[in-house]
């Protein structure tokens, strides 16, 4: 199976392709069939992550199709399965075919509900696409249709004006980072002679690039994962990007957008393992970007709105995870990093799914997203709240939930840097905080907004079954990286050397603490009401405001960023309006000039010139025209006549004085045609004569 | 072989002369017979005085005899149908190629 896994990805493109061709106006047919290709997609996932366990770990890779070559220089279409790759795969796959069940409900009664199919199946062919190849340069391709689905995705309802310009914010903002891949594509072809990943690999371990270019290269590597996986300070994109339906929210935070730019970071981890330098930077963005965005998220209302910040919040953490591993390793340390970060990939993807595709159905049942109008929803919807309530367990880490497990790891691998163990800490705190703030607010309490809970319902089956079944995989997830399992998820994920890290109980007791009392700040302030929310927010107002307009990024990028660009463009504008558009007029005025010039030539001297020709051509036939009279025999003396001359040009006179026979000959001829002439102009005149006695 | 030489060109010239001036056109059929001939005898005379071996200028000449024939046989057909176009055979009556 594994060596068939390509069939994994092309199954949705062959779902998007049926749905774009011929199933359009067919919407259940649509949608039917593309659950049925990522449902196929999945068990085939499944199968390879088990072929994958039994192999111990191996790696399999294979070049489908070479489609170009420079000389030693290839572009390849390859397949790589590893580890990483088939986790990847099976957390895409589930969550997609979630996602897509789910979509039947949410969507149902949307006037492109086909097109919607459509795109998901292309968005996910695309992840499933990046997470198969071999090499850097199908990553790219792939990368980018990424964040051409994820446009076209976010944009869905583009009427909205609001989603329309997210969708372009989306792909803007991503570009941005994209063009530090491509930098570091060109960089990689041009040291290493291959964009293979292990080509690569094997060039950074040998010393191919100079220290310095190595960590350009990382660091121009790491901006495609800041654009994608939303790190500061390109994170502006993906809060906005809640515009889109609910259920591509959850996929792009879940499993393809986002986790593509770590899922790039941790493949190419043995670069930043080479150079200290930029894998410490990968780790200090990663703090950065995860505090921001939990400071953000405490003070949000929008129940989307938090939940994207969490978002970014858990990326930077995993960022920091796999950036710390990088850094350690390069000094030789010991670290869990990299185990820590793609463990808490995954467990993240499974109850960040739940999160939104909970919070979807949420809005689908009170139609608002400002958690200050819910309230007291658990006793209304009965599969959705006690799911989404796991999901939230399991993100602040709580144990047993997944989230404990991955979040311990993580903790566990700032061990040996106190700054980012304490801001670590920190984060957990506030992530246990604002998601509790959130589930308090929208579940538990009074409803203080009667109407819209009077009105609220639970969601159809199609909504709350994949629900259900992901609330499960939020549960468990977390337990195949039991500290305690000698071959665990951090033994697979380390190619099969029995590893797993210490279990340290101090550290789960600290972090368990941290979380508890989190959501116990939260349980007082929004359940209790025992401390005020808005006397605290009066009392650090100027915090407050810098957290609830989000550290005024926007803003700062407003002025900063987009009012020169506008200057700039109205400048130009000015330039385009004067200097160019004078250019082009005036050449055409010069144009027309001349060519009333070349008009007058035309008609005149070229005209003239045809016409004249044609003028004495005529006056010469005139002249000429009495020769072809009809007659034969003027024919025939015209011949003979100059028949003879040509003999008198032909033979030289001193032949002719030398012999006179010949020159009797000629004279007789002579006397001949002259006779003959005479003789012709007294016949013409009987001739006519008699033509008219005939007539 | 001087005096075959002048009765040749009398005699194509006398043909010329013929083919220009005859209205009739059986008259210049008649007239270019002559000048075949006249070709004839130059044939004839240049054989037996400048080659004096071999018989090429006679045979040659024999040939023209048949071909001329088989040309007045052409023409007198045309004649024909001269005739019965135009209910007589003077040349002038030919004359609808004229610009």
């Amino acid at each position: 199976m594994t060596q068939h896994a390509y069939i994994i990805g092309l199954l949705p493109l062959l779902g998007f392709l049926m749905i774009v061709f011929f199933l359009r106006w067919k919407e259940k047919v649509a949608a039917g069939f593309s659950i049925s290709m990522i449902l196929i997609s999945w068990i085939m996932s499944v199968w390879v992550l088990l072929e994958t366990i039994a192999s111990h770990s191996g790696s399999y890779e294979s070049v489908l199709y070479e489609f170009v070559a420079f000389g030693s220089f290839k572009l390849e279409i390859g397949l790589l399965i590893d580890p990483l790759a088939a986790v990847m795969l099976v957390v895409v796959t589930t969550i997609g075919a979630c996602v897509e069940i789910y979509s039947v409900g949410y969507m149902h009664g949307d006037p492109r509900f086909s097109r919607f199919f459509a795109y998901l199946s292309l968005f996910l062919f695309s992840m499933l696409g990046l997470v198969l190849a071999n090499n850097f340069f199908m990553i790219f391709i792939f990368w980018e249709l990424v964040g051409l689905t994820s446009y076209l995705l976010i944009g869905f309802w583009f009427e909205k004006k609001s989603a329309a310009d997210a969708c372009k914010k989306a792909f803007i903002t991503t570009r941005i980072g994209d063009l530090g891949f491509l930098l570091s594509l060109l960089l990689m072809a041009f040291f290493a002679g291959t964009l293979n990943y292990a080509g690569v690999f094997e060039q950074v371990a040998a010393g191919a690039f100079p220290p310095a270019v190595l960590t350009f290269t990382a660091i121009c590597l790491f901006c495609g994962a800041v654009g994608k996986s939303a790190q500061f300070p390109l994170h502006v994109w993906l809060p906005d990007a809640m515009e889109g339906p609910t259920p591509v929210s959850a996929l792009i935070h879940a499993a393809t957008m986002v986790a593509a730019g770590v899922y790039l970071v941790a493949r190419s981890m043995e670069v930043f393992v080479a150079t200290a330098d930029g894998a410490i930077v990968v780790a200090i963005i990663g703090l950065i970007t995860s505090f921001l965005a939990a400071t953000i998220a405490i003070t949000q209302n929008d129940i989307k709105r938090v939940l994207a910040y969490s978002t970014v919040s858990q990326l930077g953490y995993m960022i920091m995870a796999l950036g710390l591993y990088g850094y350690d390793t390069a000094l030789g340390h010991h670290s869990a990093g990299y185990y820590a970060g793609t463990f808490h990939l995954m467990t993240h993807a499974f109850f960040k799914g739940l999160l939104f595709l909970g919070a979807g159905s949420v809005i689908h049942a009170v139609h608002t997203n400002d958690i200050q109008e819910m309230g007291g929803l658990l006793k209304k919807m009965k599969i959705t709240a006690p799911a989404f309530l796991i999901a939230s367990l399991s993100i602040s880490g709580i144990f047993p939930f997944a989230g404990f497990w991955s979040k311990d790891e993580i903790i566990a691998s700032t061990a040996g840097h106190p700054i980012f163990m304490f801001f670590t800490l920190l984060i957990a705190f506030m992530t246990a905080f604002y998601m509790w703030r959130l589930c308090f607010l929208t579940f538990f309490g009074k409803p203080r907004d009667q109407q819209k809970y009077d009105h609220a319902h639970e969601s159809p089956r199609t909504m709350s079954w994949p629900l259900a079944f992901l609330a499960f995989l939020a549960t468990t997830a977390g337990w195949v990286g039991i500290p305690w399992l000698s071959h665990g998820f951090a033994s697979f994920a380390y190619h099969g050397e029995p590893y797993h890290p210490h279990a340290s109980w101090l550290m789960m007791g600290i972090s368990t603490v941290v979380a508890v009392s989190g959501i116990y700040l939260a349980y007082l302030m929004y359940y209790k009401r025992s401390i005020s929310a808005d006397k605290l927010a009066e009392k650090f107002k100027p915090l407050y405001n810098l957290s609830f307009n989000k550290w005024y990024f926007d803003e700062i990028y407003h002025v900063i960023i987009l009012n020169p660009i506008l200057k700039f463009g109205n400048l130009m504008w000015k330039v385009d309006a004067n200097v160019i558009d004078g250019a082009v007029n005036g050449t055409a005025w010069f144009t027309m000039l001349w060519s009333d010039v070349k008009m007058w030539f035309d008609k005149w001297i070229i005209d003239g010139a045809v016409n004249g020709s044609g003028w004495i051509v005529r006056k010469i036939g005139n002249g000429l025209r009495f020769i072809q009279n009809g007659s034969v025999q003027f024919y025939v003396l015209f011949t003979s006549t100059f028949v003879v001359l040509f003999g008198l040009w032909k033979f030289e006179f001193t032949f002719i004085s030398n012999n006179w026979p010949t020159m009797t000959i000629i004279f007789i001829i002579g006397v001949t045609v002259l006779a003959i002439l005479t003789k012709m102009v007294t016949n013409k005149e009987d001739g006519d004569q008699e033509s008219k006695q005939e007539n | 072989m001087f005096h075959y030489l002048v009765l040749a060109a009398i005699l194509f010239s006398i043909g010329l002369y013929g083919v220009l001036t005859r209205r009739n056109i059986i008259g210049i059929l008649m007239s270019l017979e002559l000048m075949f001939n006249a070709a004839n005898i130059n044939f004839v005379t240049f054989n037996r005085y400048i080659i004096s071996e071999g018989l090429t200028g006679q045979i040659f000449a024999l040939f023209v005899i048949v071909v001329a024939a088989a040309e007045a046989v052409v023409g007198l057909a045309l004649v024909l149908l001269i005739y019965r176009n135009w209910q007589g055979i003077k040349t002038d009556y030919v004359n609808v190629m004229k610009w």
